[in-house]
């Protein structure tokens, strides 16, 4: 482009423009804003005394929290029984919502991971909310396997360790103990990763606090950081080398959760097909979450020039994404059911499933409809930057998710090999239901405590990226844009 | 401890940071650290720090973790209590894959983190004396050590040449925690290079 005798030529001056600006991609942040803005911005929710909504958001929460720990001292009292499992269900609710809740718990690691890997600059703005919402999806997960023990204060059986009756040991060959390890795992890597990027920003709320007590909170909790260049050349390489071992991570701790089914024999389960299908599952849900959680955590933080409209149409692409590859996988499931020839996969999908007037035949068609085609009507740009349709749509895709693992579970399980054992109507009971709203009570107290005390938006990453696309630096770019390609071209090098 | 004596100057903008950490190079003067909001790329090279081995160390913890689990898993399975699992092999290496992968990242994870808390001296009740409050806002504060030799007076003016805004001097107990950046810092030589 600095070919010579051609610089004058108005085409190369507007190639100078592009050089500076993108006129594709908008900016990651909007306004203009400095680095102290950047601050204020964002701690100042943190500051503030919480909001009436904030209050009665928090109050629910803890009241469905409090039904939900209710629900469990009934299941440990009186035992399993509590629940309507049955016969051949012995996985109901609880294994659904627990692969509902693992898989919600993807989208942060992913975007906070696999994005910084990938360069992808717009995860600034959502990674810091969404890792927060990974840890407490995984924290509610981890509950139903837990509590489903029944007798759960021996719930540390499940770990390898030399008991007291012999030298006897855990499975190490069964999908059900590489669980505890990915499950347990994902949970500490993603909790390391997620607390070593807030150190810096909650030292920035630190610096900045006049109460004593606040001084004090947050000066255990950033643990005494200051910025240094040092620390910062560390915190760097540790970030990268976190995200690059939470990426295989993330696609593997869904990858085992669909082995918990896939290494059965179990018509519906024993598939192939599993491990990539659950982890866009995974993924599907997770943006889906993210974007429940955003589109109302932005409006009532006032963050909308940090978590922009790019951002949520960005998100809602990756639905449209997973969406549809969720899509394909239900429909070659279906076409190897017919085409395998195998008896008992085709009544499992063919019977069990696809007939509407069978038993749980509604749920089929409620998974695929908000799974498959509600999404579709993202590929529509006004649609995918409406917030009212995103926030409706997270929430359709999530209730589609859910009726995805309950379908698998339920669907496969109710009429097995042997028709006398074909179980009565499965429905859940009270206490099964209280202990899914509960861990909606903890997902949501767990995370409205975030939103209050913690800055939902990384600080210092903001920052860094300002300088690219915050406006104030566009405007001192200005004397570099309108020089011609020549004089741009001579004080580059004499720079150099 | 010893209460050391040290000539702060605060800079409202990253750019004129490289320039200055060269100059303060070229000098002679005892440069402490430079503490910014958020992480500066290059300004550790211009600044002479060595690069950072954290992720060597965090690959040897993941060895650790593979072995750690492969070796435990065999010495189970087949020396402490063989299980007879429908007829399958005692040495299943293939079913392990999982459970070893996993150990190995919890592994790299878990010790990279510790050794990062550790090399930076981050834990909850640290006392450390911080410089600026407004550095983990939006100021670039640039720290220099006060020597013998050096004169105060001179560095403050010469610290204002650079562009530092604010500039003043702070007496600070440095912590064991500075450990090898608190030795004398080898001088700039014109051969060397910066990358800036």
């Amino acid at each position: 482009m600095n070919a010579p005798g051609d610089t004058h030529s108005p085409k190369l001056n507007n190639m100078a423009l592009l050089k500076y600006e993108s006129q594709v991609r908008a900016p990651l942040v909007d306004g203009s804003k400095d680095y102290h803005q950047v601050t204020e911005d964002i701690v100042r929710p943190i500051e503030a005394p919480p909001s009436r909504l904030w209050w009665i958001g928090f109050l629910i929460s803890v009241a469905l929290l409090l039904f939900g720990v209710y629900s469990i001292y009934r299941e440990v009292t009186y035992g399993v029984g509590q629940w309507n499992l049955n016969k051949t269900i012995g996985w109901g609710w609880d294994i659904t919502n627990f692969v509902w809740w693992v898989g919600i718990g993807h989208a942060g690691t992913l975007i906070s991971a696999i994005l910084l890997l990938f360069r992808q600059g717009w995860r600034t703005g959502v990674n810091r909310a969404a890792e927060a919402m990974t840890i407490f999806a995984v924290m509610c997960a981890g509950q139903f396997p837990i509590w489903h023990m029944g007798r759960v204060w021996m719930a540390f059986f499940v770990l390898p360790y030399p008991n007291t009756r012999g030298p006897l040991w855990v499975n190490f060959n069964s999908p059900l103990l590489w669980d505890v390890f990915a499950i347990s795992t994902y949970f500490t890597v993603s909790l390391l990763f997620w607390y070593s990027g807030l150190l810096p920003d909650l030292a920035t709320v630190r610096d900045r606090a006049k109460l004593k007590w606040r001084k004090y909170m947050y000066g255990l909790l950033s643990f005494g950081w200051t910025g240094s260049t040092k620390h910062w050349q560390r915190h760097e390489s540790l970030s990268l080398v976190l995200a690059g071992l939470s990426t295989p991570l993330v696609l593997s701790v869904h990858t085992v959760v669909s082995f918990d089914f896939a290494t059965s024999v179990v018509p519906g389960w024993h598939t192939t097909i599993f491990p990539p299908y659950f982890v866009a599952g995974a993924i599907f849900s997770g943006f889906a979450m993210v974007q429940t959680l955003l589109v109302v955590t932005r409006k009532v933080l006032k963050l909308e020039d940090y978590i922009t409209m790019e951002h949520i149409e960005v998100m809602n692409k990756v639905i449209v994404l997973t969406g549809s590859i969720v899509g394909i996988a239900y429909l070659t499931e279906l076409f190897i059911a017919w085409y395998g020839q195998n008896p008992y996969e085709s009544h499992a999908f063919m019977k069990n499933r696809l007939d509407l007037f069978s038993p749980y035949g509604w749920s089929y068609y409620l998974m695929m409809g908000c799974n498959v085609l509600s999404p579709q009507i993202f590929w529509f740009r006004k649609l995918r930057r409406n917030l009212v349709v995103t926030f409706f749509m997270s929430v359709i895709v999530n209730i589609g998710m859910w009726f995805e693992r309950f379908v698998i579970i339920v669907t496969s399980i109710y009429r097995d090999y042997i028709p006398s054992s074909w179980s009565t109507y499965y429905r859940p009971t009270i206490w099964e239901v209280g202990f899914y709203l509960g861990t909606f009570g903890l997902f949501f107290t767990c995370y409205f405590l975030f939103s209050k005390f913690f800055p939902v938006i990384a600080v210092a990453e903001i920052k860094h990226i300002l300088k690219r696309s915050g406006e104030n630096y566009k405007k001192k770019m200005d004397k570099i844009e309108h020089e011609s390609p020549e004089e741009l071209f001579h004080e580059v090098h004499a720079a150099h | 401890m010893a209460l050391k004596k040290f000539v702060v100057g605060c800079f409202d903008e990253e750019g004129a940071l490289f320039d200055a950490v060269k100059k303060v190079r070229k000098s002679g003067h005892k440069l402490h650290d430079v503490y910014t909001p958020f992480p500066i790329h290059g300004l550790d090279k211009a600044m002479g720090l060595r690069d950072t081995s954290i992720h060597t160390a965090g690959f040897i913890y993941g060895i650790c973790g593979t072995t750690t689990a492969l070796s435990f898993i065999t010495w189970v399975f087949t020396k402490d209590w063989p299980l007879n699992i429908g007829g399958k092999p005692h040495f299943a290496l293939p079913a392990w894959l999982p459970i070893m992968f996993e150990f190995t990242v919890l592994c790299a994870a878990v010790g990279m983190v510790i050794t990062f808390c550790y090399l930076c001296q981050l834990a909850p009740f640290v006392r450390k004396h911080h410089f600026h409050p407004r550095a983990t806002d939006d100021l670039f504060v640039m720290v220099i050590e006060c020597t013998p030799k050096s004169d105060e007076g001179e560095i403050k003016g010469f610290l204002g040449s650079l562009g530092a805004k604010e500039i003043n001097v702070q007496q600070a107990e440095t912590g064991w925690w500075l450990g090898r950046y608190d030795k004398e810092q080898k001088l700039y030589h014109e051969t060397e290079t910066v990358s800036a």
